[in-house]
């Protein structure tokens, strides 16, 4: 089956998601719809997580749909979904830049080409990467690494990270006075005798 | 017997061409697994309505079949034949879509999961991750079905589940950081063959919090009482699938309980040592127990025991939704920040100590290879 259209598995397998991931990119920037353009955005996370699981990092793959389709996207669509973008003033002068946005965009791609094409990259340059025993455990191999040579640069960036995550609540945390705000922690410590009074008394007479 | 129809089928498949041949095997391996799976989905729904009547005081459905049986397939026909109603002015391919998105993640992390010694359809090596990856997709369903219903209470519906899933997701992914600290892999096979032994060297004793923090984030992920919020009937109608109708809707309500059934299973897998007996490792009595005619192997691991773990967490599941009354939304979102993830962390360190320490009978096999 795979001899008629000249291609091995993997490889059919690579062009089917690498396409997607095309389309897909391509989508986010063009359709008009913003919360279209996130999910169109998450298929392009997917489609380039199948194309890791081809070069069988495993671990890379996987945390992308994790940590980008699962978490990041999700409050992304949060976020867009609230927002009611008029797409009509930001197309306004259009036209009036198009010149100027094509220049920039040919001149980036003359000078991608100048140092990403087949003198520097072409595929006799690279070796296919020979593949892995059954038993390789991409996971096992980027934990070796990160926690034996890469360690202190790891442990710098989860630090600026925390930094970064305590400054932004730090910044835009404002504690309004006058409010009337409820204290769940008071709630949930409230017993039932606090509440409720159990009165015991004799039938009434009709 | 079991062999005879093992060997048929190979015969069967080794008929195809060889093209074929693998895409058969995984084929009929997923049809073995789902059709069971669907079923199981289709009577749960009648187990919750039984047992919940039973808890209060009520009968529950039996007029179809002897004793209601056949309740799930008279409501799959009913909703089988009613119409889908597509609103005005919503967003139709992601309307139909939203149904498939929640259902595929629900079934795909079935891939997975091992249900016995050497029986998963795929044994990968990152198992954990992938099934964490996998229904952290789920949410889009939500999502999605709340967007493009372009109504407001399905998106109120929506916009309140996806912040209690992305808030649970994290006290959820910790929980299992800890079973893969105490069992050194993130291999779904291996974290159960960790737990061998007798009950005692089950995961839930020494990681007794994480079991607790996975299992009510597991209730939390998937919606159901007393979180489910994301419906709230009382106010918001039906939240994120209001708007749906017929199979559409039959669709969600199959995630659902595909969803219960799978956070069951992962908590039985990665807390209750999956297909093991909880009679095993007793010394005399279980060998004489396992030695009886006809009935030892009732009492040996198998299957069966993952069956019974599973269908214990999903009474739970029912449990509770008989028994509490639902949160308030400040209270959801205050138990798995301030809560969960600050017990999860605490715990993760206790782990870790205990692991460095080799503490007997879970940590002194050497699992840190």
């Amino acid at each position: 089956m795979y001899e008629l259209i000249g291609l091995s598995g993997p490889q059919i397998v690579f062009y089917i998601f690498s396409s997607m991931l095309v389309i897909s990119a391509l989508m986010v920037i063009t359709v008009r719809n913003p919360v279209r353009a996130a999910l169109f955005l998450v298929l392009a996370f997917f489609s380039a997580s199948a194309i890791w699981l081809l070069l069988e990092a495993e671990f890379l793959a996987i945390t992308l749909v994790l940590v980008y389709v699962g978490a990041v996207m999700v409050l992304f669509l949060f976020v867009v979904m609230m927002l009611d973008i008029n797409m009509v003033p930001l197309q306004e002068g259009f036209t009036r830049y198009l010149p100027l946005g094509l220049a920039i965009a040919v001149i980036i791609v003359f000078e991608l080409s100048l140092v990403l094409g087949p003198e520097n990259f072409g595929l006799e340059k690279f070796a296919a990467p020979a593949a892995h025993t059954a038993d390789y455990s991409n996971t096992k191999a980027i934990g070796s690494i990160l926690y034996t040579d890469y360690v202190y640069p790891f442990e710098v960036a989860a630090v600026i990270l925390l930094v970064a995550i305590i400054a932004a609540i730090a910044l835009t945390f404002r504690r309004r006075v006058g409010t009337k705000t409820q204290k769940p922690e008071e709630q949930v410590a409230v017993r039932r005798e606090d509440r409720v009074r159990l009165v015991k008394m004799k039938a009434e007479k009709r | 017997m079991f062999e005879l129809i093992l060997t048929i089928w190979q015969d069967a498949i080794a008929l195809l061409p060889d093209v074929l041949q693998p895409f058969a095997a995984i084929i009929s391996k997923i049809v073995v697994i789902l059709m069971p799976l669907i079923i199981c989905v289709a009577f749960l729904t009648l187990a919750e309505r039984k047992i919940i009547g039973y808890m209060q005081v009520r009968i529950g459905p039996n007029r179809v079949g002897p004793r209601g049986l056949l309740q799930p397939f008279a409501d799959t026909f009913k909703l089988m034949f009613k119409e889908i109603i597509i609103p005005s002015n919503s967003n139709k391919f992601l309307f139909v879509g939203a149904p498939l998105i929640t259902f595929a993640p629900a079934v795909a992390a079935w891939a997975v999961i091992p249900f016995d010694e050497g029986m998963a359809l795929s044994n990968i090596n990152a198992g954990l991750l992938y099934v964490l990856a996998i229904t952290s997709i789920g949410v889009y369903g939500v999502i999605i079905a709340g967007w493009a219903s372009n109504s407001k209470y399905a998106f109120l519906g929506a916009m309140r589940s996806s912040a209690q899933i992305v808030s649970y997701e994290i006290a959820m992914g910790f929980a299992l950081v800890g079973v893969l600290i105490a069992s050194g892999s993130l291999n779904m096979h291996e974290i159960v063959v960790a737990q061998k032994g007798s009950v005692l060297n089950w995961f839930a004793l020494p990681l007794f919090p994480l079991f607790m923090v996975y299992f009510i984030s597991g209730v939390a992920e998937t919606n159901r009482a007393p979180f489910d919020v994301a419906e709230g009937e009382s106010e918001i109608v039906a939240g994120f699938h209001v708007e749906y109708s017929g199979m559409a809707f039959a669709v969600f309500f199959l995630a659902e309980y595909a969803n219960m059934i799978l956070i069951s299973a992962l908590a039985a897998i990665m807390f209750l040592g999956g297909w093991y007996s909880p009679l095993a490792g007793l010394g005399v009595v279980s060998d004489t127990l396992f030695a009886l005619p006809y009935i030892g192997w009732a009492f040996d691991s198998g299957f069966h025991w993952l069956f019974f773990k599973i269908a214990f967490f999903l009474l739970m599941f029912l449990w509770f939704r008989a028994t509490f009354p639902r949160y308030r939304y400040d209270q959801i979102m205050r138990l798995g920040w301030k809560v969960f993830i600050p017990i999860t962390i605490v715990w993760l360190l206790v782990a870790g100590v205990m692991v460095l320490a080799e503490i007997p009978p879970w940590f002194d096999k050497g699992g840190l290879s």
